[in-house]
């Protein structure tokens, strides 16, 4: 095991060979010291010290991150992450049928979804709040979904960004689809171009879906950015049981660039998410991106993650969080001070207060909209259906109520 | 793939003219490629080939590579992509190459096409059809001969049609592709090529409304209801059972979801009784859910129960038996005297 990126292979004689159920210990051993590595080829432009590094090649693409657009970068992350703290709380509380953790991963997703221009679009899953965030889309409206009132309503024209993709994998294709259209409609070819990206995690990548989508972007040269959240684990399944490669490497098989970056570092996704997005807009995409980053709580609120996962992990992790090194970045540099954090912080108790409140005063959608918009075309079946339920529901009421 | 390009394109033909299914569905195509620039055509071999059938013959010849996409061989591929060209503006047709090929495709059309107006309350519209080849009849090997309409159908969000004669093959084709919900158009492929079946197709002329079902044939000793490729074995079995002194009503469904079963009740209500018949296998299928609604509208219209001639509850057995799986004429007048013995 002489390096990361060979992880999961198995050396001959490296011990007793691993079976389906139960990797070796070696195989544990390797995939630890891979899960919290990134490898010699992950771009990083601000390690989890908060000090910068110089990348010949994608600094160009941050020359304009001063320090006012860093702190702003800051405060996207703080208050996204408050907003998802608040969100699981208050399942906890009952208020949410479900949550979908971000923690840990916000450096990724403000980073990329910051990267976008107006006219790009955005294909989510199911974790991708601070994109949607980043989108313009308010925080309130993701709510619905997980309070199970609503499937997800927002104005997705409006935003470039698409409604949240709770099959794995589905979005992909959806994502290549539109691109193709973005091609066919000649919106390439020069930097105001369009651009789609499209978020999924590491287990994602075992989806046939997601295979096909890479086939189709590189046969149509379809401007879309693939962009993956390693964040080592598919609830309990590592990232080890869907690849002995990592999985950036994969984009060379189907003809395009892969590339690895710290996904905890909120300047390098951005910088190589706006390098991916420039690529598709002038027609020389698609481009993997795998942003190399952790789970820090559970896949959702159902699920409990010490049943598979080393503790010592999580504390390897945490030194590497996204928040804290810009933190350290912007004290070290002069680029913020003490009043700066405070008032950040002030603002995302606000946020998540003004959410909590939104949340507890949702109202139920009423029962007609179990048979609204299933069709453009009208339904008269269902135009039946609808009546004649409601007719049933209001006996209830003209009998003095249920 | 190669820069749009203006190809030359020719008028669809604005006269009348003698058509096979086949023909008919070639020229629909071509008449809404023609009527509106963002239907696009996608699927396996549709381009340089034309389709292993055919339909298609000529459309990337004269549309260009841009709009007739010859995709890479993965149906969930072709439908995944097909949504996102949706949501994008496009409409496009896809076209499977063989029922028994679409489960690849499942997922998407089940989980995302059916799904996304009602999931954005209307603020996406997938305007895609899904055009099936089905049904047995042809001698193939497994796979190609299957009849899944029923799955489809049981999938709200989705609308399930099915063409028997050219002008159907036309006019469906048409109103599906402008129709803004997802279709799925599954097409009698054993009668694509019969020249039995020519019809004359006007395009000028004013189609039947696409959700409707029609009768083809007044009868009054019972009601035969078939789709697709069934309504000319009923056709026939109506022509034989005339000669022995038997009238029979023949339905063409041409619309499985939704049903339209008006025609259906209001014939029953004539008759008393009613033999539905279609290839697919006879549980919870079409033909079963017509039977259900059939005796809670007309239970006191009915002289004997609603009977079904299907394919058996079996997977499409080796070719070399469909003819005994498939119904034919002697099924479906062997059901009806059933149903008259009552």
């Amino acid at each position: 095991m002489s390096s990361p990126e060979q992880w999961t292979r198995p050396e001959p004689g490296a011990g007793p060979a691993a079976t389906a159920a139960e990797p070796t210990p070696e195989q544990v051993i390797a995939g630890l010291r891979a899960t919290t590595e990134g490898g010699t080829e992950l771009t990083q432009l601000l390690n989890p010290e908060g000090e910068r590094l110089a990348s010949p090649r994608f600094d160009p693409y941050v020359a304009d991150i001063d320090a006012e657009a860093l702190r702003g970068l800051y405060k996207d992350m703080v208050l996204v992450r408050r907003a998802d703290r608040e969100s699981n709380a208050m399942q906890r509380q009952g208020q949410l049928g479900i949550w979908v953790p971000l923690l840990g991963q916000e450096a990724a997703q403000i980073g990329s979804g910051r990267a976008l221009q107006p006219q790009d679009m955005a294909f989510p899953s199911y974790r991708e709040h601070g994109v949607a965030y980043a989108r313009g889309v308010d925080f309130r409206e993701l709510l619905g979904i997980f309070r199970c009132s609503d499937h997800g309503g927002w104005d997705f024209k409006r935003h470039g960004f698409h409604p949240y993709t709770i099959v794995i994998g589905n979005q992909v294709l959806n994502a290549t689809g539109y691109a193709m259209g973005q091609k066919f409609e000649g919106k390439v070819g020069d930097d105001d171009g369009e651009a789609t990206i499209v978020y999924f995690g590491d287990g994602a990548t075992s989806q046939g879906d997601v295979h096909e989508g890479f086939v189709w972007a590189a046969v149509y040269d379809a401007p879309v950015v693939f962009f993956c959240q390693n964040n080592q684990w598919a609830i309990s399944e590592p990232t080890e049981r869907q690849s002995r490669l990592p999985l950036y490497q994969r984009a060379r098989g189907y003809g395009f660039e892969g590339i690895r970056v710290d996904g905890n570092d909120v300047l390098g996704c951005l910088a190589v998410s706006r390098w991916a997005l420039e690529e598709c807009r002038r027609g020389n995409g698609p481009v993997l991106i795998e942003a190399f980053t952790y789970r820090m709580d559970a896949h959702t609120t159902t699920d409990d993650p010490t049943r598979y996962r080393l503790s010592d992990e999580l504390e390897v992790w945490k030194h590497k969080d996204p928040i804290e090194r810009v933190r350290a970045h912007l004290a070290r540099t002069g680029g913020a001070d003490q009043a700066f954090f405070d008032d950040v912080q002030a603002e995302a108790d606000r946020f998540a207060a003004e959410l909590r409140d939104f949340c507890f005063n949702m109202p139920d959608p009423p029962p007609e909209r179990i048979f609204s918009e299933v069709y453009a075309d009208p339904s008269p079946q269902l135009d039946a259906q609808r009546e004649e339920y409601l007719s049933y529901l209001s006996g209830f009421a003209e009998a003095g109520g249920h | 793939m190669a820069a749009p390009t203006q190809s030359r394109v020719e008028s669809p033909a604005t006269q009348v003219q003698q058509l096979t299914i086949g023909k008919a569905l070639n020229q629909g195509l071509r008449a809404a490629m023609e009527a509106d620039k963002k239907v696009i055509v996608m699927g396996e071999d549709v381009g340089k080939l034309g389709g292993v059938f055919r339909i298609t013959d000529g459309l990337q010849k004269d549309f260009g590579e841009h709009r007739v996409l010859d995709t890479p061989l993965a149906e969930s591929g072709i439908i995944g992509t097909a949504v996102g060209l949706a949501v994008r503006g496009f409409r496009p047709v896809c076209e499977i190459q063989f029922e028994g090929f679409i489960f690849p495709g499942f997922d998407q059309i089940s989980s995302q096409l059916a799904k996304l107006h009602y999931r954005t309350q209307g603020k996406i519209k997938v305007p895609i059809v899904i055009r099936v080849p089905f049904g047995g009849g042809i001698g193939a090997v497994e796979h190609h001969s299957e009849s899944p309409e029923s799955l489809f159908a049981h999938t709200p969000g989705l609308r399930v049609v099915s063409c028997s004669n050219p002008v159907d093959a036309y006019w469906m084709l048409r109103q599906a592709i402008a129709s803004d919900d997802p279709v799925l158009f599954f097409e009698p492929k054993r009668l694509y090529h019969s020249g039995a079946l020519k019809a004359p197709v006007d395009p000028s002329a004013t189609p039947e409304p696409l959700y409707t079902s029609k009768v083809l044939r007044r009868g009054d000793t019972a009601t035969l209801v078939a789709y697709g490729p069934s309504v000319k074995v009923c056709l026939d079995a109506a022509t034989a059972a005339e000669e022995d002194g038997m009238s029979l009503d023949v339905i063409d469904l041409r619309t499985l979801s939704p049903l339209d079963l008006g025609p259906v009740f209001e014939s029953v209500r004539r008759t008393g009784r009613l033999v539905t018949v279609s290839e697919s296998s006879g549980e919870s299928s079409i033909a079963s859910e017509i039977a259900a609604r059939v005796q809670q509208e007309c239970f006191y219209s009915l002289e004997a129960p609603v009977l079904r001639v299907t394919g058996f509850d079996t997977p499409y057995p080796p070719s070399k038996l469909e003819e005994h799986f498939l119904p034919d004429l002697d099924r479906v007048l062997h059901a009806v005297d059933r149903a008259l013995a009552w």
